[in-house]
């Protein structure tokens, strides 16, 4: 390619190249493979300075704790290396494990329930002759646009039975209302907040992935015969597994991080302690016990979790949408 | 077509544009760099103790963080009256928010001059060598505050702070409510339990009180009152004793009442007990004197109508009371100027003319003793209109108040506390058989943190 002439070549598609690369070569070198880094250098860094080192140094904090010498009725605390202990404390600590059981129901309430919410409205909007298509989208997608925090106080004030509107409902048709915050059911209550929120953003990114499958694919499908219900289930949704996944991932990284929900709620309710999920407990010790190695251990360990979780997720698509194909 | 292009003049080219890679990224960094510099220096204009001022025409600055209801109105007056010391103060959070924020600015080394702490929080900044030792320095000043307020901040006979105001419990009520259902007001802890059940009686709809577990400093105040001492000192161990029978008492109180839902259960602050208070279906409050500016704070529609009480005893012919709450201020270990900043606490919580200005602008009770004779020429606060004799009941709660010694790890056994009463009040347990557990856990945490406990 180097040595091809000036003005004439047997490809067609090499004078238009060659053509430029005559005069031009010099100056397409020295530009060549400075500029990429120049603009990854700001990503780089702020990465590195937000992300990397501030993990790195909670790494290193979670391997130290704030220990009492020097005697005295309230002594000297001092910081010093301890090793493993904040996880092995963090490992034997009943209220985390409480804390993990109860997110892992939570996550069972939470993921399926989003993730089927999600998929149906996706498919549904994008059978091809349905009506108002942006308007549901909107209204769907409504809910994701209000901060965590809102939406919880938001779903606060509709479970408080004092000015619960279904309450007033339930007053008006003569039966008693659910109670919403007991401990039987503060559970579903917080996973409502939860699926009401998310559902609109998962709905989103599986309606895209279906807008991209190739239209090719519908028409062979009707050709042999199926209605939209049999597209659905095997066409759309075999083509969406790479998207199933990534909405997957999300879910339960939301369920492994569930914060806002349970903290809102939690000056509403005795049902809710302090330390409900992984992240409030997280939370308590740092911020309120000034306990920051506890909480530096309990956090990479979650941290770890979710990598885990994600792997995990990533290698069962990768292994559906390769092994189970026409491959 | 051109596409095929581009991916061959991608792999051409293999020399380094070095001068405008090396400015594009010097500038990158720079940007950086001045970004941070400038947002650190920001920051650190207020919370770094001020350099040594050497010559005498530079007035010292002395930074203080607080969260009193207007404290810079108070701190303007010493600064027109003392133009060598400057006091400029930051508001940034409250309570064990600024404990917080006041470990990390330690790390940091950029711990202000002076700083305002709870009394139950000062154990973990001594611990954690944020707060000088000012006994010496308090000896002078000693007579202008009550003893029990230097309890609060003496340790071993070191004292490390200096009490601003105290927190008395009384008891707040409802006149023109217990008019209506025709309630005399309660006495002694017996009478207290009999109007609860009354008021349940005459309005279904009403609650005389609402126990909430979550106020647990107001369960703490509730047990100085019975003769608890959760934390006590043996030499140089410490001795846990939540599980005693003056707490067990309050407990099983509470315990009973919540059982019987003659008292609510709704968290202090929240919407449902902000709504029971304007619209009279709670009926009294057990609160120190700030509850006065809380209840006009949160339903001033019902100004007049309250009145102050002393709170309940336990027996005929008792009387003592408790702290809830309640803040002093300490100077920290590393301040380059010591004597600045003890001469201004000093002026600041003993002078006649500070705890005046602390009574009328930020609405505290002084622990100062002139303070206190001060209040009682005061107007009485809105929602008590009518009553002439609140800041005489308030200096009698203060003189009669008893608390006990603060450990290190208070917050920790608040939380423990906070939640077995809401597990227990959720299960429907009595609240005394959660007592046991939370007595272990605190002196576990103790001892996990390297303090010697006694058994």
């Amino acid at each position: 390619m180097a040595t091809a002439t000036k003005g004439g070549g047997r490809e067609p598609a090499a004078p238009a190249a060659t053509a430029e690369a005559g005069p031009r070569r010099n100056a397409r070198r020295r530009r060549g493979s400075g500029a990429p880094y120049v603009l990854l250098a700001p990503a780089v860094l702020l990465l590195l300075a937000f992300l990397l080192l501030p993990v790195g140094y909670a790494g290193w904090l979670s391997l130290r704790a704030n220990r009492v010498t020097g005697g005295g009725l309230l002594g000297r605390r001092e910081e010093g290396f301890v090793g493993f202990e904040n996880y092995a404390s963090a490992l034997t600590n009943r209220d985390l494990w409480d804390a993990m059981r109860r997110m892992a129901a939570y996550g069972l309430v939470v993921v399926p329930i989003m993730f089927s919410l999600a998929l149906v409205f996706a498919l549904l909007l994008d059978v091809p002759r349905v009506r108002l298509r942006s308007t549901a989208r909107v209204i769907i997608f409504l809910p994701y646009a209000v901060p965590g925090v809102i939406a919880s106080l938001l779903w606060g004030f509709i479970y408080m039975p004092k000015v619960s509107p279904i309450d007033r409902v339930f007053e008006w048709l003569g039966t008693t209302p659910p109670d919403f915050l007991g401990s039987g059911s503060v559970l579903f209550s917080v996973a409502n907040v939860a699926i009401w929120g998310g559902t609109g953003f998962n709905m989103l990114i599986l309606y895209t992935a279906l807008r991209s499958i190739p239209l090719e694919l519908y028409d062979a499908a009707r050709i042999d015969g199926c209605g939209e219900l049999r597209i659905a289930w095997h066409v759309k949704i075999p083509m969406l597994v790479p998207a199933l996944g990534l909405t997957m991932i999300f879910a339960l990284i939301a369920m492994i991080q569930v914060y806002n929900e349970p903290q809102a709620l939690s000056s509403l309710t005795t049902a809710i302690s302090s330390t409900w999920v992984p992240m409030m407990k997280i939370y308590v010790d740092a911020f309120v016990l000034n306990n920051v190695y506890a909480a530096a251990a309990t956090s990479i360990m979650l941290a770890l979790l979710t990598l885990a979780v994600s792997l995990g997720v990533l290698s069962l698509v990768n292994r559906k949408a390769n092994g189970g194909g026409t491959r | 077509m051109s596409k095929s292009a581009i991916p061959q003049r991608a792999v051409h080219g293999r020399w380094v544009r070095r001068r405008s890679f090396g400015v594009g990224t010097l500038s990158v960094v720079a940007a950086l760099v001045l970004a941070a510099c400038g947002g650190s220096s920001e920051e650190g204009g207020t919370a770094t103790t001020s350099p040594d001022s050497g010559g005498s025409g530079e007035p010292v600055e002395l930074t203080f963080w607080s969260w009193m209801t207007n404290i810079k109105d108070v701190v303007a007056i010493w600064n027109n009256a003392n133009p060598d010391i400057h006091v400029t103060v930051d508001r940034l959070a409250e309570g064990d928010d600024l404990v917080t924020r006041i470990i990390t600015a330690n790390k940091a080394g950029n711990l202000p001059d002076l700083m305002q702490a709870e009394y139950q929080a000062l154990p973990v900044l001594v611990s954690n060598g944020i707060v000088a030792d000012l006994s010496q320095d308090v000896k002078p000043i000693r007579d202008s505050i009550s003893e029990g307020a230097w309890n609060q901040v003496t340790w071993n006979g070191k004292t490390f702070a200096v009490p601003g105001d105290i927190a008395p419990l009384m008891m707040f009520y409802r006149e023109d409510r217990f008019a209506e259902l025709g309630l005399t007001v309660p006495t002694t802890w017996k009478e207290f339990a009999e109007t609860a059940r009354s008021v349940r009686a005459a309005d279904p709809s009403s609650y005389l009180t609402s126990f909430s577990p979550g106020d647990t400093g107001w369960f703490a105040g509730l047990s100085q009152q019975a003769g608890a001492d959760w934390w006590s000192t043996e030499g140089e161990s410490w001795k846990v004793n939540i599980d005693s029978e003056p707490t067990q008492r309050v407990a099983t109180f509470w315990g009973d009442l919540v059982a019987e839902h003659a008292v609510a259960t709704n968290a202090t602050y929240s919407a449902e007990w902000n709504a029971a208070l304007n619209d009279g279906t709670q009926l009294a409050w057990v609160s120190p004197v700030w509850g006065a500016g809380v209840i006009a704070g949160i339903a001033p529609d019902t100004a007049g109508l309250w009145r102050a009480a002393p709170m309940p005893q336990w027996s005929t012919g008792q009387d003592v009371t408790g702290y809830w709450g309640g803040s002093s201020a300490a100077i920290s270990a590393h301040t380059k100027h010591y004597k600045e900043s003890m001469k201004f606490l000093t002026w600041l919580f003993t002078s006649t003319e500070a705890t005046k200005a602390l009574v009328d602008i930020s609405g505290l009770y002084p622990a100062a003793v002139s303070g206190q004779e001060y209040a009682l020429q005061t107007v009485t606060p809105a929602i008590l209109k009518g009553q002439d004799d609140f800041y005489r009941l308030a200096a009698h709660a203060a003189s009669v108040a008893r608390g006990f010694t603060w450990s290190p790890n208070v917050t920790a056994t608040y939380s423990t506390l906070h939640d077995a009463f809401s597990a227990a009040i959720e299960a429907g347990t009595p609240l005394v058989d959660a007592l046991p557990a939370i007595e272990s856990s605190s002196q576990a945490d103790l001892e996990a943190q390297g303090y010697q406990v006694a058994k």
